[in-house]
């Protein structure tokens, strides 16, 4: 026999009397899923630290006299594991019966009734009667915030909380406190939580002991229909799920974790959700009379627009249109369009955050530059310039913090002020915006050691900066990716879909001049601004006061109560369609409910063509869509992935982006975690909280 | 700082912090609560803040410890705490017996303390002095093979002191 020293690459078990193979350092209750056993358990979360709190996943193995927990015995070789003898089905039995010992069974108002893992596990695994014949020890439910509820009756101590809090998101703001029966979840300021508000601890919770207060009580999960759709307020993409009774939503929540953000949400993909039934939301379209805004029927406002469209066309007059930052690829694509082939004009532009197309065409004939959101959980190091991520970010500090936690990726943060990832950065630096290329000088040598690195960039690095630090990250003789921060939920897409004067969808340059935003609001001679979805005039007014003010909002922002004609649009959680998020990757929108006199943004645009006699095709979402994938380059994604409800990665142009961006209207709006931009006001919950509106580079 | 501990303390403190290595300060945090403990008799919500801030974790996190361990407390007890042992071995060597002696003749209960603050009472698990049973801890001292008789000269004793 042959001595090696080297370690097995297979260990042989034997589970329930067969036989089977797996990798060294595999944890029994991951053996067992893998091959679809159900281990039952509590405490055990896949991808937080083990606590072995439950034993609810006791089983039998032969090398112990006792029951081990699956969580954190480790397959070894020859082991024979029995996950359902007899004395394994008594354990689960006795450990259910001792869960429910000081458990109310308040299962018939308990939110999590109907998905509740213990009630699940009672039902299957449990004992029908309960031998405790003492009184219960309760205590009253309390608020820890404004969002988050906890009923100490109903909690397992299974930990869940405690760690997502701790370990995922960094936090860290729950704990439990005291001993035995009196033990009990608590919060980190006093009585109520000094934390995100991401509601992470409701989602994880296997019970009905942290609940959300804008759904507790409201109803039953088997009411409502759960809807998959993609989050409507930062760039980041989060898929979120809205649960839905009688054309209302009722609850965001992360129901099966499917999405790219697996168990991530922050406070807006989860509760954020309140604008969209806000009472100002608008619900009629209204046109300027006797110089009210006054409401009208669709079909009068559409002819008063269309006509004087046409009137302006004909005469050659001058359009101006403000697209935005959050409508679908495919309304974003069927505008530009418009603009171009309708209206025959290229006055088109969007309030840009982020410099993507400088980015794109410094990086011009190298393959695979853009980060993806895997790369942020894969990469072995990155660097953060110029962005508070944890606030402005979330999901993206969440990723790069996983990726430490599991692979020990080592983050460089440079940024004016301190941020959360201070705490485990292998460096990090104080420098002011426009001062970052000169200061990286600093880290060339340390980051020139690492194997590869992700390059993640806010609005300050753009430009002469932008190239300056592309020519430094290739200069660092390491495969170097990188990502350019941009603001909301389809900020990418409108940069894609060429809502620039300079360039048509997919980076084609135009070729053609146009206004750019600011220019069209300087613009004395300017006969028409259509405004899709932005609020350019919150601050300041145009130059031609006469000029014709058209918007297509949900509510009666600024610039909209300066308009002529006023058209109510559908939110993003009402409508179909797709949205590419910060790392370039499509995702679909699925519409959840409908606001009663409402009409999708693309729906506006097909009947105003159609009523201007234009000929600029079909405006469902799917015909728009084909288009985008036939013509944008990038887009010819998979459908399979999408249909799924994946993330699609686009593959932009690998070539120089012949154009002059104006890449100094690149401004970032600063959003924290409690803002979302002009719909922030409209939203009641990120109004309530404590920590609103919070602010970039706190000292933590 | 916002509490005042003698210099004893401090000193004590202190030794603790530079036995353990940097991000490694949460490991005092136990230590620190008895010293403090130890000379102040109450664990309040500014001490614990000061620990936290000297151990380098959140407040939280003291806060659930000292929620854990029965011997940090965060309600005063008297000068002299008596603490009675009825686990196994002084149960059988007469430890309830005496624990019930001591709760009639000093007129409190579990936890209680007198009026004047100078004697508290606590029944106690077992506390390793299982061959000199049944056994009571007067703060840090040790009485051995107490009767009944016994426990009233120590508390006698303690009265003297004041």
């Amino acid at each position: 026999m042959a001595t090696t020293t080297a370690p097995p690459t297979v260990i042989n078990a034997k589970l329930n009397g067969q036989d089977i193979q797996t990798k060294p350092g595999t944890l029994l209750i991951n053996l067992t899923k893998e091959l679809g056993i159900e281990v039952p358990a509590f405490c055990y979360y896949e991808g937080f630290s083990l606590q072995a709190a439950c034993r609810m996943c006791l089983v039998q193995v032969n090398s112990s006299p006792k029951l081990l927990p699956g969580c954190t015995t480790i397959v070894t070789e020859g082991m024979v594991i029995e996950t359902e003898s007899p004395l394994v089905v008594e354990a689960r039995k006795s450990m259910l019966e001792f869960l429910l010992t000081n458990h109310p069974l308040d299962c018939p108002v308990c939110d999590k009734g109907g998905e509740c893992e213990l009630q699940d596990m009672v039902f299957k695994y449990g004992a029908g009667e309960s031998r405790f014949v003492d009184i219960k020890h309760h205590e009253p439910e309390r608020p820890f915030s404004p969002v988050v509820y906890y009923d100490p009756a109903r909690c397992i101590l299974c930990y869940r909380c405690v760690r997502v809090c701790d370990e995922g998101y960094g936090v860290n703001a729950l704990g439990v406190v005291n001993r035995g029966v009196l033990s009990e979840i608590a919060p980190n300021r006093g009585d109520q939580l000094n934390c995100d508000e991401c509601g992470a601890c409701i989602d994880i919770c296997p019970v009905g002991a942290l609940t959300s207060n804008t759904y507790r009580y409201k109803t039953r999960p088997w009411e409502m229909k759960h809807v998959g759709t993609t989050c409507a307020h930062c760039s980041n993409g989060c898929k979120t799920t809205l649960g839905v009774r009688n054309d209302e939503i009722m609850r965001a929540n992360n129901r099966d974790s499917s999405g790219l953000n697996e168990e991530f949400l922050c406070i807006k993909g989860r509760f954020g959700f309140d604008f969209n039934h806000h009472p100002d939301r608008l619900q009629s379209p209204m046109l300027r009379i006797d110089g009210d805004l006054q409401p009208v029927s669709w079909s009068k406002a559409l002819a008063a627009v269309a006509a004087k469209f046409n009137e302006v066309k004909a005469a050659g007059g001058k359009f101006g249109i403000v697209a935005s930052n959050r409508t679908s690829n495919e309304e974003n694509y069927y505008l530009q369009k418009f603009a171009r082939t309708g209206l025959g004009t290229n006055n088109i532009d969007h309030a840009r955050t982020g410099d993507v197309v400088t980015l794109v065409d410094a990086l011009s004939g190298k393959q695979g530059k853009l980060a993806t959101m895997a790369d942020l959980y894969q990469t072995k190091a990155a660097l953060v310039i110029g962005s508070d991520l944890a606030q402005q970010h979330p999901l993206l500090a969440y990723e790069l913090r996983r990726n430490w936690r599991h692979h020990q990726a080592r983050i460089y943060a440079m940024t004016p002020g301190p941020v959360r990832e201070d705490k485990y950065a292998a460096a990090t630096a104080r420098v002011a915006f426009g001062e970052e290329i000169a200061a990286l000088e600093g880290w060339r040598e340390q980051l020139a050691k690492e194997p590869e690195l992700l390059i993640l960039f806010g609005d300050s690095i753009k430009g002469a900066s932008l190239r300056q630090l592309v020519d430094f990250g290739e200069s660092l003789g390491i495969p170097v990716k990188y990502v350019a921060l941009v603001d909301y939920a389809n900020s990418r897409g409108a940069i894609d879909m060429g809502l620039v004067p300079e360039l048509h969808p997919g980076f084609v340059p135009s070729g053609q001049p146009g206004l750019t935003l600011p220019e069209m609001l300087d613009d004395s001679q300017l006969d028409v601004l259509w405004v899709v979805g932005a609020n350019p005039l919150a601050n300041r007014s145009q130059a031609n006061p006469k000029a014709f003010v058209v918007v297509q909002d949900l509510f009666l922002t600024a610039t909209a109560a300066r308009a002529d004609v006023v058209f109510p649009a559908a939110s993003a959680y009402e409508k179909k369609g797709t949205v590419t998020n910060v790392t370039g990757e499509v995702q679909r929108l699925t519409a959840a409910v409908k606001t009663m006199g409402t009409k999708t943004d693309l729906e506006i645009f097909g009947l105003l063509g159609k009523e201007m006699g234009l000929e600029l095709g079909i405006w469902s979402p799917d015909a728009v869509f084909n288009e985008i994938r036939q013509n944008v380059r990038g887009y010819n994604v998979t459908m399979p992935i999408l249909a799924t409800g994946g993330a699609a990665p686009t593959t932009p142009v690998n070539g120089k982006v012949n154009v002059e961006t104006r890449s100094d209207l690149v401004h970032s709006a600063g959003d924290t975690l409690f803002t979302s931009g002009s719909m922030t006001k409209y939203s009641q919950v990120l109004n309530t909280v404590a920590e609103r509106p919070g602010q970039l580079y706190k000292p933590v | 700082m916002s509490i005042a501990l003698s210099a004893a303390t401090e000193a004590r403190w202190q030794k603790i912090l530079d036995a353990y290595p940097e991000g490694r300060k949460r490991s005092a945090v136990i230590p620190m609560l008895i010293f403090a403990q130890d000379e102040t008799g109450i664990i309040t919500r500014e001490l614990m803040e000061e620990i936290a801030r000297r151990a380098e974790v959140d407040y939280l996190q003291v806060e659930e410890v000292v929620g854990f361990y029965s011997m940090l407390r965060k309600q005063p007890l008297g000068k002299y705490h008596v603490q009675v042992c009825t686990n196994i071995s002084c149960m059988l060597a007469g430890g309830m017996e005496l624990w019930h002696h001591a709760c009639e003749s000093l007129h409190l209960k579990n936890k209680q303390t007198s009026a004047d603050g100078l004697i508290s009472i606590e029944e106690v698990e077992c506390m390793g002095a299982c061959s000199w049973a049944p056994a009571v801890e007067v703060n840090y001292d040790f009485h051995h093979h107490v009767t009944p008789e016994r426990f009233d000269e120590i508390i006698l004793e303690l009265k003297g002191k004041g």
